[in-house]
Formats: structure tokens, C-alpha cells, sequence
């Protein structure tokens, strides 16, 4: 094995690990994964852009600073990459649209920020669906990005490209956001961890909005430990988003080292066994979802029975609030001071061309179902409901967590479908978010883990399928702790596809 | 305003009605106050009156994708302290909304504002004793300011004022005249300007008004259909646009039209008002609370530190001078800026409680002369209280005239000299040493024989031919009135001596 690979193969804990003691250089690391990416995008494209040379020159700086003996962050040496919606200072985001054509931010967002102050080497941006709405990555004027496991199906979305390129090893750790399951959705059609933090545990700062009471920044990982790390340096309080929560932040590593380690004594994990019962629940899915409960009894946890009564409810109250948000949200994107501009004679002409032509069909669709939603005469009977029915699902998730830790569920009903499959039908490409959503509404943490492979048959390859922890609010620990209990029982993290060459 | 006053202007409201007192005017006002903090609401970024366009801005200014809005503490403490002053019920929570319309100036595509749970709910402002009650205040965010070139069709933005901090203060339609929606105004202004929190300037846009106006006839208990005027930016366009509205739904009623309600804007130059748009145009502006931020909690502790850092408001200052012996009038006019009342303050507290009327008629008098002719602010008045105070003491103690004293303020004004000094250099004491003025008496006397027989042969009116003399020889420094007991005293002698 070269020493590329060697560094490939890596965690992103062990090559930070390495970086700190000098066993790896953060420029070589920063050069085998520059070396990766270009084997894997002529077939991913899950980079919107690259920045090689200034990478380089950041994995430069770190090893001048180790040589000098001055401390070193977290993640130092570490290649990562960010979804398009989060804002870095000097380096075109587009947020997947062609609305915001030819913008640089003149700002630094908290998580770029965050993420170069701990050391970590951003490679570029990753590709999306336009504005975090979709559940396939496809809906994007761009190119649209395979999945590294089965190059003709979808990588999940709407962190598609951050699934892609962290299973596919041309970085080693990528930021999602997940405003109905767009972090987890996609690391469980990609084999990884994707953990979505309580809503508030993460600044939004620089993170370009689409649902600001649902969205929430956090990491795709190949390990949970991995997940973790990148928590603990994005986690906090930041004087920039006044929804962020000035609570301290836990030691996520140390909860992981407990899982892997003590194990699940003690801890009981509760069951819906109504959702299981759901129409269009991949029999596949239903067998991985039950062989993971057998993993956390084997590592000591127990079952129970919990009720989400409200549960049916979810996708209708979802879709009412986001696209609520996004009508409102999106009001910004016309044209005048930033971005795609079409100028016509007349004021009104301008923002109909510069929308027009700047926003995809689903956008369009969703500001269209969002301001209608927002009118004066449908308020009440609209968002007044959702809002209503939100807080009865937040309060189901509270019943339940007097009686469990975390809550277990499938992280998709289905292991994922072929490129274009559902494109045309909006309606199923939402009831995929069905299990994903009731955290964002209630604002919990929830992480998706790897719990193995749909069988290869003729209708459709092996594909991974995800496990799905929901715990209480700021319940961060318990998650890492019971996700990393499974990761030490099972092999299925360590799996890599083959693309672009051995990865 | 005194009682007489009022009943004047009442007179030439329904005169600027078209003669009709047969309607009762029903107006409401909704004040925007632009809150005089160093940062704007939502934003650490500073904001200066009058700045080269585009220059007061940073990435949230801009509606920049990414940005989230804080609030500003300063801003929600000046609102707390001007909600407290006009007696208003503080709500312990509130909420923020968006208020969403499509226009170049306003970043976003929406304003942050407070729609149904404000800060602040009910409290009045009292002018001439009658309270005004008010429905409400609230915090919102201003937007930029579009400039529509003469010569082209080209529209250039300013985003300099977009997201500085404003309240909205909103009347109950208890105002019955242009004339009292006017003082409502300018007693608003003399509040939040005690208050420090705002500059309160109409014409740099400080301060705004849009007025709702409506007509009924008297006893009706319903209100008649109300027209919003937006945008007036001075007292006179108030009063005057409030008058032409009034005219123009009397002329409609009068005519058995109907008033449709509207929104209009005055023509300052043809003195009319005119219709903007109708209420089957109206947008529907899609407010829903703002999820980039908590509610609004104000605690007791909020409220009590606002509170210690209320000044004596107009209306305690205004009493306080009445106990004092001034007139209601004078009590009014020293009390419409907070720096001239101060300047009272600062100089009575040199002097005595009894001058207060002296040093009144002084500031009111000569001194705001000197300002208005020099256009200079009460706060940059050349002579300080201290020097008032040692012009009044040398007034008092006799050293120089009452005519002689306007002088020296008018010297101390334009030549920033102390009222001492210029006395001193300009010569300006009265001589009043009693053996001194004797002798220019003889002297006088000595060579005026005829006018002295005449005068004591009681010839009165030659006192003044004397008095004259005795002034002229002196340059004007002898003390008039002890040149007249002297006088008396050597005349006396003289005819003791015969």
C-alpha cells in the first residue's frame, strides 16, 4: 500500500493524531486526498470547486507552525470539505443555484471559521440539491452526483455531494446541513455516520438559509468518532445567531471511547413499532433495521416499546413550515445587490427574469406552496396548524424520552433509487424524509450510522441502509455513545466502495 | 398652548374643513422614531446621519446570504425608556416578525418587525391636559432609501439607513384637529429628545409621521371610513396635509360620495392630497414570526435599570417651574428643549429660586434672540449658565445698568468673553459713590444758573435738563437713580440756603 493510501485509509481522529506528531505531514495529506479527488470527480463531480493551491498552502502553514512548536487545533492537517450553503470567505457559494452566479462572499461564515481555526485544510465545495430541497441531489442546474456505491443511483440529498466525496475518500470529513434529514438521508444511502445536533448546538452563521427553525449544520463522517471530533469543534455559542445555544459543550470523544469501550449497560432504546409498519418500507431496510436493534441488546441495551402518535403527521406539517420559510428566505435572491441579474426595463420585469431564470422547478414549487401558505386568508388554517401540530410531535418525542435514551428508527424507508427514478413525482421524493423530519421539528439530535447492505439482486446492487438515533434535546453524548457501541460490534463503516480506483 | 390659543386653532381647523363644523375630525398617528444608538438593530454596524452613500453597511446590511440578525441591546433599552415615560403597559414577552414586500431598498425581501405581540401596549402622551391614548409601540428595522435620478431612468440605492433601529408609535384616533395632531407630535419629539434616545429630526427623517384620518358626524359612534397619509416629513406639511384631507372628505361626504379607503400622499405644492393606492390593492405582506430569533423577554430587572435612567420628563419639569412662579407659557417654552431648560436649571442654581422670572425673561428674551440670529443651538450657546449667572450679579449689585447689561450679554455672546471682563475693558460700571456724583452736580449746577432758578423755583420738568447733564459728563457710567437723590439733596440745600 503507498503511502497515499495509507493516508486514505485513515480516520480522520488517527490522521489528525498523526499530523500532531508529526508521523504525517498535513501537506501530504492534504496532496493524497488533492490526488484522490482528481481520480474520483471526472466520475463524481460532488466538488463544486476545488481550491488546490490554497489547501496547499494552509497544509503548509500547519506543518511550519508543528515545526515551530506552537500548539496545533483538533482537526489539524485534516482535508475537509463543505457543502455549497455554507458561506467561505473568498470562494465562490453557490448554494447549488444559478441565482447566486458570480457571487464571492466578502464574509467568513462560522463553520469555515471554526473549521480552519481547528487546523482542518478546506479542499472546496461540495455539490447539493438547490438550497438543501431535494432528497437525490438531483435538483440542481449542475451536474448531478452518482452514488459512489451504484454510479447509475442517487447518493441521498440534500448533502449529496458531502455524502459522495466522504465515501468516496476525496475528503475525510464533510459538513452537511439537514433541515428534514438532508445529512442523514444521504449517509445512509452512502454507507456513512451523519450526524444532524440539536437545533441551536451549531451557529447557522454562514450557513445560507432554507428552513432557519429546522436547519442545522453537522458533520458526514466515515467513523463516529470522526462525527464527533468535527462536533466538538462546531459546536457552541456564537454572538452571530441569536438561536445558538450558550450551553457548554460536552467531550463527544469521550462518549464515543465509552460506547466503543463499556458499552450499552443500562441504556434502553425505544421502538416505534407503528412506523415499522409504514407503507412503502423497504422489506431490506425492515431486516438491517431489526439485525441493528440485535446489536445494541448484544452491547448491553434494551428495548422498549415508545408511542409517536403524531407521528403520520409529520411530512404534511413539515412541508407547511419549510416551504413557509423558504417563500420568506428566498425573498432576498432578486437580482439587485448580489448574484444572478437579468435587467429588464421595468423593476418588476427584472426580479420575474432574474427568478425566472435563477431558481430550479422545486424551488420555484416551494416558494409558490410557501407564500400561498403565508397569506393572510390561509394562515390560520396553514402555518397556524403545522405550528400547532409541531409542538404536539415535539411533545410525543418528550413522552417518549421519559421512558428511553434514544429512540431507534430505519434512516430512510428505502436504501435509495436509481437517478431520475422520482423526479417527477415530488410527492414520493418527500415520504422519503418520513423518518428523518420529527427531529428536525422538535429540534433534536439525530445521527445516522451504517448498519449494513440491501443483498445484490437482479432488480438492483447491494446498497447501504442506515440506522437512525434520535435523542433528547442537547443529548449529543448518549447518541455518539450508543452509535459508537454499534460501530465497535460491526465491520460495515470500514467498507469503502470502488470508484475512481481503490479508495 | 394656552386655552385661547387652542380654541384658535379648533376655529381654523373647521375653517381649513371648508367651513363645516358639522364633522367631527377622527385622526390617529403613526410615529416612526429612528433610535440615536451607535449600531443599528440587528447588526454591530455603526451608522452616522448624512454619510456618503453606501458606506454605513456591512454583509447583513445587505441582506448578504448567511447573515442572521442580533439584536441590539442598546436599541431594546432606549425603546424600554420611552415606553416607560409615555406610561406604557411593558410586555414581558414579544415577538418578532417578517413583514414581506418585494422593493430594491429593503435588503431581505422583508422587514424584521413586531406585528401582534409588541414590546409595549397602551400609555398616552398629554398635551394641553388632554391624554392621547396610544395602542402600542414597537421595535422594528428601517429600510434603505431609493434615489430616483431626475434626468434618466436609472434608480440608485442607498443602503446606509437600512436596518437602523426604529420604534412605531401608534395612537388610538383620539387626536380632533391637524392643529392637535400637531402638538401630539411636537410633544413626542420633546420626550424622546429628554430622553436622549432619539434626535427626533422630521426633516432628516428622524422622526416621521403617517396620519389616519377619518370624518363622522357628531354623536355617531362609529368611525367613518379612514385614509392613511404617508410620509409627512415636516410640522407644517403635517398640519397642512392633515387640513387638505380633511377638506377633501368633507367635500365627498358633503356631495353623498363615499370615502374609499386609501392611502395617499400630499402634494405639498397644489396643497392636496392624493391617492397612492386603494384597500383592494393593498399587499398582503405574509407575516409569520421570525425564526432567526427568540422571543423578546423583559424582566423587572430590565425595567427597573430603564427606569433609573429616566430624566425628569417635560411634563415634572414643566410643574416644577410653575411651583417656581413662572407662568404655564414661560414653563412651556423653557421646557420644549431639554437643553434650555437645563440652561435654566444650571444658572438658577447659581443664582436664587426667587430670580427664576428674571432669569427666565433673560434666556427667553435676549438670549434666544442672540441664538436664533445667529443660528446657534442652546447647547452651543457661547455664554454658559456661569456667565449668565455673573452678568445677573453684576446686574443686581448695582455695578452696571439694565441697559448696559444687554450690551455686555451681546458682547460675551459674539466675543465669547466673560460679562466681568467686558465690563471691565468697556467701562461699563455705574458710578454710584454718592461724594463723586455731588461734585458733578456742582459743577453742572454752577454753570446752568437759569435752569437752576427755574427748578427751584419748582419748575419740575428741568429735573430731567439736570439728570441729562449729570449723565452726559459721566459718559453715561453715574448711577441714574443715586443722581437723583443727589440732585434732590443739593436742591434742597440750596433752598435751605436762601
Amino acid at each position: 500500500m503507498s503511502t497515499r493510501d495509507a493516508i486514505l485509509q485513515l480516520s480522520a481522529r488517527s490522521l489528525a493524531a498523526a499530523v500532531h506528531d508529526g508521523s504525517i505531514s498535513a501537506v501530504d495529506a492534504t496532496q493524497a486526498y488533492l490526488d484522490r479527488l482528481s481520480a474520483t470527480e471526472p466520475i463524481l463531480h460532488a466538488y463544486r470547486c476545488t481550491i488546490p493551491e490554497r489547501a496547499l498552502a494552509e497544509a503548509e502553514a500547519i506543518d511550519a507552525a508543528r515545526r515551530a512548536g506552537e500548539p496545533l487545533g483538533p482537526l489539524a492537517g485534516v482535508p475537509i470539505a463543505l457543502k455549497d450553503i455554507f458561506v467561505t470567505e473568498g470562494v465562490a457559494t453557490t448554494c447549488g443555484s444559478r441565482i447566486l452566479d458570480g457571487w464571492t462572499p466578502p464574509y467568513q461564515g462560522t463553520h469555515a471559521r471554526r473549521g480552519a481555526e481547528a487546523g482542518a485544510v478546506l479542499l472546496g465545495k461540495l455539490a447539493m440539491d438547490e438550497f438543501g430541497m431535494g432528497s437525490s441531489n438531483e435538483n440542481t442546474p449542475f451536474d448531478p452526483v452518482p452514488n459512489p456505491w451504484a454510479l447509475d443511483h442517487v447518493p441521498g440529498g440534500s448533502s449529496g455531494g458531502s455524502a459522495a466525496a466522504v465515501a468516496a475518500r476525496s475528503c475525510a470529513i464533510g459538513l452537511g446541513s439537514d433541515t428534514g434529514g438532508s445529512i442523514r438521508q444521504p449517509a445512509s444511502l452512502c454507507n456513512l455516520v451523519g450526524l444532524k445536533p440539536s437545533y441551536g448546538r451549531v451557529s447557522r452563521h454562514g450557513m445560507i438559509a432554507f428552513a432557519s427553525s429546522l436547519d442545522q449544520a453537522g458533520p458526514l463522517a466515515r467513523e463516529v468518532g470522526d462525527a464527533a471530533l468535527a462536533l466538538q469543534v462546531l459546536a457552541g455559542h456564537d454572538p452571530h445567531d441569536a438561536t445558538s445555544l450558550d450551553e457548554p459543550v460536552p467531550d463527544y470523544l469521550a462518549a464515543v471511547d465509552r460506547g466503543a469501550g463499556e458499552g450499552l449497560g443500562g441504556l434502553k432504546v425505544g421502538v416505534d413499532r407503528r412506523v415499522l409498519a409504514l407503507e412503502g418500507l423497504d422489506a431490506d431496510v425492515r431486516e438491517r433495521f431489526e439485525a441493528a436493534l440485535a446489536v445494541l441488546v448484544g452491547a448491553g441495551a434494551t428495548l422498549c416499546e415508545v408511542s409517536l402518535p403524531h407521528f403520520d403527521h409529520a411530512v404534511a406539517t413539515y412541508y407547511v413550515l419549510c416551504t413557509a420559510e423558504a417563500s420568506s428566505n428566498l425573498a432576498r435572491y432578486d437580482g439587485i445587490r448580489y448574484g444572478l441579474r437579468r435587467a429588464r426595463p421595468s423593476l418588476r420585469e427584472s426580479y420575474e427574469a432574474t427568478r425566472h431564470d435563477g431558481f430550479g422547478s422545486e424551488v420555484k414549487r416551494r416558494i409558490l406552496l410557501g407564500t400561498f401558505v403565508l397569506r393572510a386568508e390561509s394562515y390560520a388554517d396553514y402555518y397556524g396548524r403545522a405550528m400547532k401540530v409541531r409542538t404536539l410531535i415535539a411533545r410525543d418525542y418528550a413522552a417518549a424520552f421519559t421512558r428511553c435514551d434514544v429512540i431507534a428508527s430505519p434512516t430512510s424507508p428505502v436504501p435509495g433509487w436509481r437517478l431520475g427514478e422520482k423526479l417527477d413525482d415530488p410527492l414520493a421524493m418527500y415520504l422519503s424524509d418520513v423518518f428523518t423530519i420529527g427531529a428536525n421539528l422538535a429540534g433534536l439530535p439525530a445521527i445516522s450510522i451504517p448498519a449494513g447492505f440491501s443483498p445484490a439482486t437482479e432488480l438492483r446492487p447491494a446498497l447501504p441502509i442506515g440506522l437512525q438515533l434520535i435523542g433528547p434535546r442537547l443529548g449529543e453524548p448518549v447518541l455518539l455513545r450508543v452509535a459508537a457501541a454499534h460501530e465497535a460490534a460491526t465491520d460495515w463503516h470500514l467498507r469503502a466502495p470502488l470508484v475512481g480506483g481503490a479508495g | 398652548m394656552n386655552p385661547g390659543e387652542r380654541a384658535k386653532r379648533a376655529a381654523q381647523t373647521e375653517a381649513a374643513a371648508g367651513g363645516k363644523p358639522d364633522y367631527q375630525v377622527v385622526i390617529g398617528l403613526e410615529v416612526h422614531c429612528q433610535l440615536a444608538t451607535r449600531t443599528k438593530m440587528f447588526t454591530a454596524c455603526g451608522y452616522a446621519i448624512g454619510a456618503e452613500p453606501n458606506t454605513q453597511i456591512d454583509a447583513y446590511t445587505l441582506g448578504l446570504p448567511g447573515t442572521l440578525p442580533v439584536p441590539n441591546r442598546e436599541a431594546i433599552e432606549f425603546a424600554l425608556r420611552l415606553a416607560l415615560a409615555v406610561h406604557c403597559e411593558i410586555q414581558p414577552i414579544s415577538r418578532w416578525a417578517r413583514k414581506h414586500y418585494f422593493y430594491p431598498d429593503l435588503p431581505k425581501g422583508y422587514q424584521i418587525t413586531q406585528a401582534d405581540q409588541p414590546y409595549a401596549r397602551g400609555g398616552y402622551i398629554e398635551i394641553s391636559g388632554k391624554r392621547i391614548p396610544l395602542q402600542r409601540i414597537h421595535i422594528e428595522e428601517d429600510a434603505g432609501k431609493n434615489v430616483h435620478l431626475a434626468d434618466g431612468d436609472v434608480s440608485l440605492i442607498d443602503y446606509n439607513r437600512a436596518g437602523a433601529p426604529l420604534v412605531e408609535i401608534v395612537s388610538l384616533p383620539e387626536l380632533r384637529s391637524a392643529a392637535e395632531a400637531a402638538d401630539y407630535m411636537r410633544e413626542l419629539r420633546t420626550i424622546v429628545r429628554y430622553l436622549g434616545v432619539s434626535e427626533a429630526n422630521m426633516e432628516e427623517g428622524t422622526l416621521r409621521c403617517d396620519a389616519n384620518v377619518s370624518l363622522r358626524r357628531p354623536g355617531v359612534a362609529e368611525l367613518g371610513t379612514r385614509c392613511e397619509i404617508k410620509n409627512l416629513n415636516s410640522f407644517k406639511f403635517l398640519e397642512a396635509a392633515i387640513n387638505a384631507e380633511i377638506r377633501r372628505q368633507a367635500d365627498l361626504l358633503d356631495r353623498g360620495e363615499p370615502v374609499v379607503q386609501s392611502t395617499l400622499s400630499y402634494d405639498t405644492v397644489r396643497d392636496r392630497t392624493k391617492i397612492m393606492r386603494t384597500k383592494e390593492a393593498a399587499a398582503d405582506y405574509r407575516y409569520f414570526p421570525e425564526p432567526d430569533l427568540p422571543p423578546l423577554a423583559i424582566d423587572e430587572a430590565m425595567i427597573a435599570e430603564a427606569r433609573a435612567r429616566l430624566p425628569e420628563l417635560p411634563w415634572d419639569r414643566r410643574r416644577r417651574l410653575v411651583e417656581l412662579g413662572l407662568s404655564a407659557y414661560d414653563a412651556g417654552v423653557l421646557t420644549a428643549e431639554r437643553e434650555l431648560s437645563d440652561y435654566f436649571d444650571a444658572t438658577l442654581a447659581l443664582r436664587s429660586a426667587s430670580e427664576a422670572k428674571p432669569i427666565c425673561n433673560w434666556i427667553t428674551g435676549e438670549l434666544l434672540r442672540l441664538l436664533n440670529a445667529s443660528n446657534v443651538s442652546i447647547a452651543e450657546c457661547p455664554v454658559s449658565p456661569a456667565a449668565l449667572a455673573e452678568l445677573l450679579e453684576l446686574l443686581d449689585s448695582g455695578a452696571i445698568s439694565g441697559r448696559a447689561a444687554k450690551e455686555v450679554l451681546d458682547k460675551a455672546f459674539t466675543e465669547r468673553l466673560s460679562p466681568a471682563a467686558i465690563v471691565e475693558r468697556d467701562g461699563y460700571r455705574q458710578v454710584s459713590d454718592h461724594g463723586a456724583i455731588a461734585t458733578l452736580i456742582r459743577e453742572v449746577v454752577a454753570r446752568n444758573p437759569k435752569q437752576l432758578e427755574q427748578l427751584l423755583a419748582g419748575k419740575d420738568k428741568v429735573r430731567g435738563f439736570f439728570v441729562g447733564q449729570v449723565m452726559r459728563e459721566s459718559k453715561g457710567q453715574a448711577n441714574p437713580q443715586i443722581v437723583n437723590e443727589v440732585l434732590e439733596q443739593i436742591v434742597a440745600e440750596l433752598r435751605g440756603g436762601e
